[in-house]
């Protein structure tokens, strides 16, 4: 056990040697590919669970194993790895979820000819995201980082043949990277300020005191300590990987991928790799100059920005989701909004709080994506929810679990870790001392949530199947899914219900296993009370109003949302998410398609301009230079100048161009100059 | 054994032109052979080298007394590592030229010249004799593009020999007064960068040697030759230009202009720190909107040159360092793209135009290519694993310190970057409509050959294995560096 902490890079290796094997493998070997990458992912799981374990030990704080990679001149970058409760509870979340996952893909992807690359790619995908969460060096993360965009482009664009998945995939791409570019900046930044990329490394790490102490006592743009300015850039990398404001753009259109990837990497895990980075850098982003140096206070800059970033995309998303009727881009949207309550929770509250409602999440979430595969694949690929409908009945195993999720995430009490989860978020929000802003943002995007779920399970599952399959398809009725795909929507679900055990005031061990030891325990106060009482009434509003507004879809099999034709003009701003999209594209895409116009034109005409003046120069000094070589120079060469000349002759004969002018020149020119050296050193 | 390299290259070239009367079908089995052996000899011969990456003399006789000029080979790590590059570079070329009919003879021939007259310019220690193989080269390069290039062939070639002869006036300038003023008695790197000119020559030797090189290597605003000479290029001679060619330049600018004027570099590290800055983000704006695809991996050339200028202008170890990975780096895959633009792309569609390409489906008939390319991209975009990855984050690490502004305009271009590569990928490959593809032009297209799969593992195994293992040529460069050649530059850019 205590081997395993300090080898923690063999949990990564495994799905990483799955996915080498399965890019050799030929497309045929089916049932060997999802074997490989289950079996290796599976292992993996249970190697986590051995690592979570060891974690668990009394006084157990971290186990770091840093290794030099190469050195150059004054900078050596090492390779590191850190098994912390922050890593393990990451570890054994994305190889259970991930497993689970993998297993549903096997029935979702069934009767997909590139069955066998899917499992590579995700494979690849399950391999970067590990080494992401174990990295101690932000070198080693920064390339999990962009490994895991890859894998993530090359599933989004899984089925390319779709002109709109190609595109989403490019967009989801070029998104993250402008995000990474801040991201990437900041590691530039800190290495040359403190001299390494090791978070920690006994005493020398850049998220050690020394390092920040450093950090912090120097002033840089627009009166920014310098660790304030280092976070901001960073966490506009985890913006861009967050999907927050305003580079959220992406990941809707991101749902073009199969759905278990959705569920896996657009809402479980790479997509929460942004708030994982504010909590590994956690000590970074909050530290301020203190009384002796250095202090840590959860009013820095950076952590004020991801407050209000976090609350405001939110409430924002939330309301997108209102008016979506693609039953993925809902849960999209939702994602974006539980983000963003996520960067609320470790801006506010600490890492803990932020990673509680993370790992949550990623257990309902990946229960609701995985559901709405399973009526997906039931509904011959039907994803507008104003066409399904009374799914209940035809789909019971996947509407209970869709339900357990759908409570979760609405908040509803007791038994779901969502509502404990969020309450930790508003309990952090409700007690940061900067504003009360971030918290009253949280609640209305809770009510919110409540709202377009309850609307959601209407549509999907209650009333009556709404488009009539009409019978040009020949389509049968929707049916249950198979075993091997309701099985995990079960065990998501109970995993869902159980893990509140571990989430509440009353016992929140998880949030004392992520914060160690010191941490003092929250205290059961009437505030908290009042704080259950609130967000309880919160959600039972969004839901209550929700089931009387869809009144009539709930019951019968109407296909018109009443909301949004009351409110059409409400509902078109919301269902094109306020025209983001629209104005990157007036904006951004346009001045940069602009730009590069016109530095192709510049290219084109100005540069090649001074090409042809250079030319014409060059002709007549040609002539001037053949002038005087044939009148003034004639016959005065050595024996040097006569080979050159030699082999000049030699390819003039052998040219049918114009180059040999030019060769001529610079051959007359080499020999005045050899002449005027010579003649200069005798001189002199 | 290294100096054979360039023997090896030069016989090859005389028995493919003579080949070209008798019998012109071996004359690609010469040139696989003179490429192979090249860089067979490169590589067991940089292994014998008795001083590892620090210098070693490989030949030194008289050339031409009265100048005191030398016949005098020698080979430091990073003349090794560019040797290297020039091996595998020509290797693929050659393979991916495998079904070239045209005056086969003589297109090896041209071919092998250049590659002989490379490796003499990485090995050449002598100025004068250096100077004399980069104008070599320049030769060739005319002749390969005018008679077996495509679109606008005349014009590319002209205008890249024109660059190519303007470039080697200031260089010869420069390098002639270096060698009067500074009352040297040899033409030998060494002696002559332990007598350095007067400081306020070197200011502007400096910058006139500097700029020589760097039109070779795409320095902005010289860079219009690189797209159109590219473009115009037959494949393999591509390849070599964007692969190996652009890199005489940049390893000019560091062998000669920056050690032999160490002083002249201050004034103008700014400069040139911020036309190479300029370059990356230029190169990677205008490919955006290339509608040829070769122009678009023409002018991502000129934006990963921008990285290794930026490397040099830094002229701390780390920034030299990733200049010379990000030479090699470059270079293998540039060679990958080109191979697939021009080889495989072109050869089968006859067209490069972006649109066009988009009808004929390439993903599904020929997935080869498009996981070729795709990977090939990856590696281009700076993906970590790839070579290019290493490369790009050392020189952008060792310019933070020096122009932070800059770094951060390389930053947009990388931004860029991902964008026109993702639309090259996205508008070749994946944009085909699948009820066409039945019936596309797509299906009479040639399978992907034998030797352009070995050209591919080749190039592809080359980044991977640079890029996961980068010691692999970092423990050439750097020892290279410590030298006393850099001695001067060192302690400049350590003050």
């Amino acid at each position: 056990m205590n081997w395993l902490t300090q080898h923690v890079w063999l949990i990564p290796l495994l799905p990483l040697v799955a996915a080498g094997i399965l890019a050799v493998t030929p497309r045929t070997q089916r049932r060997f590919a999802s074997g490989l990458a289950i079996s290796a992912l599976a292992s993996a799981a249970l190697l986590s669970l051995v690592a979570f374990v060891a974690t668990l030990a009394p006084g157990y704080t971290r186990t770091v194993v840093n290794t030099p990679w190469f050195t150059a001149g004054e900078l050596t970058l090492h390779l590191g790895w850190i098994l912390d409760p922050l890593s393990a509870a990451m570890l054994v979340m994305i190889t259970f979820v991930g497993s689970l996952i993998f297993i549903f893909s096997t029935g979702y992807l069934a009767e997909d000819p590139n069955y066998a690359r899917f499992f590579g790619f995700l494979s690849l995908f399950a391999a970067a995201m590990l080494g992401l969460v174990i990295a101690n060096s932000l070198l080693v993360l920064f390339v999990c980082w962009e490994l895991v965009g890859v894998a993530s482009y090359l599933l989004i664009g899984f089925w390319f043949t779709k002109p709109s998945a190609a595109e989403a995939a490019k967009k989801a791409f070029l998104t993250t990277r402008i995000g990474d570019l801040g991201l990437f900046t900041a590691l530039l930044w800190l290495n040359s300020e403190t001299g390494t990329l090791l978070c920690y490394d006994h005493g020398r790490g850049c998220l050690e005191t020394t390092a920040l102490s450093g950090l912090v006592a120097q002033t840089t743009v627009l009166g920014l300590t310098m660790s304030a300015a280092i976070s901001l850039l960073a966490f506009w990398g985890a913006a861009g990987k967050s999907g927050q404001l305003p580079l959220h753009v992406w990941l809707p259109d991101a749902m073009e991928g199969p759905t278990p990837v959705s569920a896996l990497i657009h809402a479980a895990t790479m997509v929460a790799a942004g708030v994982f980075l504010t909590a590994r850098l956690y000590p970074l982003l909050s530290a301020a100059p203190g009384a002796d140096g250095l202090a840590f206070s959860t009013a820095t800059p950076a952590l004020v920005t991801i407050a209000w970033v976090g609350a405001i995309t939110a409430v924002l998303a939330a309301l997108c989701a209102l008016a979506q009727n693609d039953l993925k881009r809902i849960l999209a949207y939702s994602t974006v909004s539980q983000l963003g309550l996520m960067f609320v929770g470790v801006a506010t509250g600490g890492p803990a709080v932020g990673m509680l409602h993370l790992l949550t999440h990623a257990f309902f979430k990946a229960l609701l994506f995985l559901g709405a595969g399973s009526v997906i694949h039931a509904n011959h690929h039907e994803q507008d929810i104003r066409r399904l409908g009374g799914l209940r009945r035809f789909m019971p195993v996947t509407f209970a679990t869709y339900a357990v999720g759908m409570m979760a995430l609405s908040g509803i009490p007791i038994f779901f870790a969502g509502f404990w989860s969020k309450d930790a978020v508003l309990h952090g929000a409700l007690e940061w001392p900067v504003s009360r802003g971030p918290f009253i943002l949280c609640v209305i995007g809770a009510v919110l949530t409540a709202f377009y779920m309850t609307r959601q399970i209407c549509f999907v599952f209650l009333g009556e199947p709404r488009a009539p399959h009409s019978g040009s398809h020949g389509h049968a009725e929707p049916h249950e899914s198979p075993a091997v795909m309701t099985a995990p929507l079960v065990i998501l679900a109970a995993c869902t219900v159980l893990l509140s055990l571990v989430c509440t005031p009353f016992w929140p061990a998880l949030e004392h296993y992520l914060s160690g030891p010191s941490e003092d325990g929250h205290e059961i106060t009437a505030g908290l009370w009042a704080l259950l009482a609130l967000s309880t009434v919160a959600s039972f509003i969004g839901v209550g109003l929700a089931a009387w507004a869809y009144q009539s879809v709930r019951t019968s099999n109407t296909s018109t949302d009443p909301w949004a034709r009351r409110y059409p003009s409400v509902a078109a701003v919301l269902h094109q998410a306020f025209g983001v999209d629209a104005l990157y594209a007036a904006t951004v895409r346009r001045i940069g398609w602009g730009l590069a116009q016109a530095a192709a034109w510049l290219d084109r005409w100005l540069w090649v301009g001074l090409v042809d003046l250079v030319q014409t120069l060059g002709q007549v000094s040609g002539w001037l230079s053949r002038k005087v070589d044939e009148e003034a120079l004639n016959g005065g060469f050595d024996a040097g100048c006569a080979s050159t000349q030699a082999t000049g002759n030699w390819l003039s004969r052998l040219q049918n161009g114009r180059a040999p002018r030019y060769l001529r020149f610079v051959a007359v020119g080499m020999m005045l100059l050899t002449l005027w050296l010579i003649l200069g050193r005798n001189a002199g | 054994m290294l100096a054979w390299t360039l023997y090896l290259s030069f016989g090859a070239a005389v028995a493919s032109f003579a080949s070209a009367r008798c019998c012109p079908a071996v004359a690609r089995w010469i040139a696989l052979l003179g490429s192979v052996g090249g860089l067979v000899l490169g590589i067991v011969g940089a292994l014998t080298l008795p001083a590892g990456g620090g210098l070693n003399t490989l030949v030194q006789v008289p050339w031409i007394p009265w100048l005191h000029a030398e016949y005098h080979l020698a080979a430091d790590g990073i003349s090794v590592v560019l040797v290297w590059l020039t091996g595998l570079a020509a290797t693929a070329g050659v393979l991916f030229s495998w079904n070239l009919k045209h005056r086969a003879g003589e297109f090896f021939g041209w071919y092998l010249v250049l590659v002989g007259a490379v490796y003499g310019v990485f090995l050449s220690w002598d100025l004068l004799l250096l100077f004399v193989f980069y104008e070599i080269a320049i030769v060739p390069k005319y002749f390969l593009i005018a008679i077996w290039g495509s679109t606008r062939r005349e014009y590319g070639a002209m205008k890249l020999a024109l660059y190519s002869f303007a470039g080697s006036a200031a260089v010869l300038v420069g390098l002639v007064a270096a060698y009067a003023l500074g009352g040297a008695t040899s033409f030998n790197l060494s002696t002559l960068a332990a007598q350095p000119v007067a400081e306020s020559v070197q200011h502007g030797l400096f910058a006139l040697v500097f700029v020589g090189f760097a039109v070779l290597a795409g320095l902005w605003p010289f860079h219009t030759w690189a797209p159109t000479g590219h473009v115009a290029a037959p494949t393999a001679a591509s390849m070599m230009l964007a692969g190996v060619i652009m890199k005489l330049g940049a390893y000019g600018c560091l062998r000669v202009a920056m050690t032999l004027f160490p002083a002249g570099l201050a004034p103008w590290a700014g400069v040139f720190g911020a036309l190479a800055g300029i370059g990356i983000l230029w190169g990677a704006v205008v490919a955006l909107r290339q509608t040829d695809f070769k122009f678009v991996i023409g002018y991502s050339s000129v934006s990963h040159m921008g990285f290794v200028l930026l490397g040099l202008a830094s002229a701390t170890t780390l920034g030299l360092t990733g200049a010379v990975l990000q030479m090699f780096s470059h270079g293998v895959i540039a060679g990958l793209l080109f191979a697939v633009v021009g080889r495989m792309v072109y050869d089968r569609c006859h067209t490069r135009n972006l649109d066009e390409l988009s009808g004929f489906a390439l993903a599904r008939v020929l997935p080869w290519i498009a996981v070729t390319f795709v990977i090939a991209a990856l590696a281009s975009m700076g993906l970590p694993g790839f070579s290019g990855f290493v490369a790009e984050l050392k020189v952008l690490t060792g310019a933070w310190n020096r122009f932070p502004g800059w770094v951060a305009v390389a930053g947009l271009g990388l931004i860029a970057g991902v964008a026109y590569t993702l639309r090259a990928i996205q508008r070749v490959f994946f944009s085909g409509e699948p009820e066409t593809a039945g019936t596309a032009p797509g299906h009479a297209l040639e399978p992907v050959s034998l030797p352009e799969k070995l050209g591919t593992v080749l190039l592809v195994a080359a980044t991977l294995v640079v890029g996961l293992y980068p010691r692999l040529l970092l423990d050439w460069i750097l020892p290279a560096l410590q030298t006393p050649l850099f001695a001067e530059l060192r302690r400049r850019a350590g003050g």
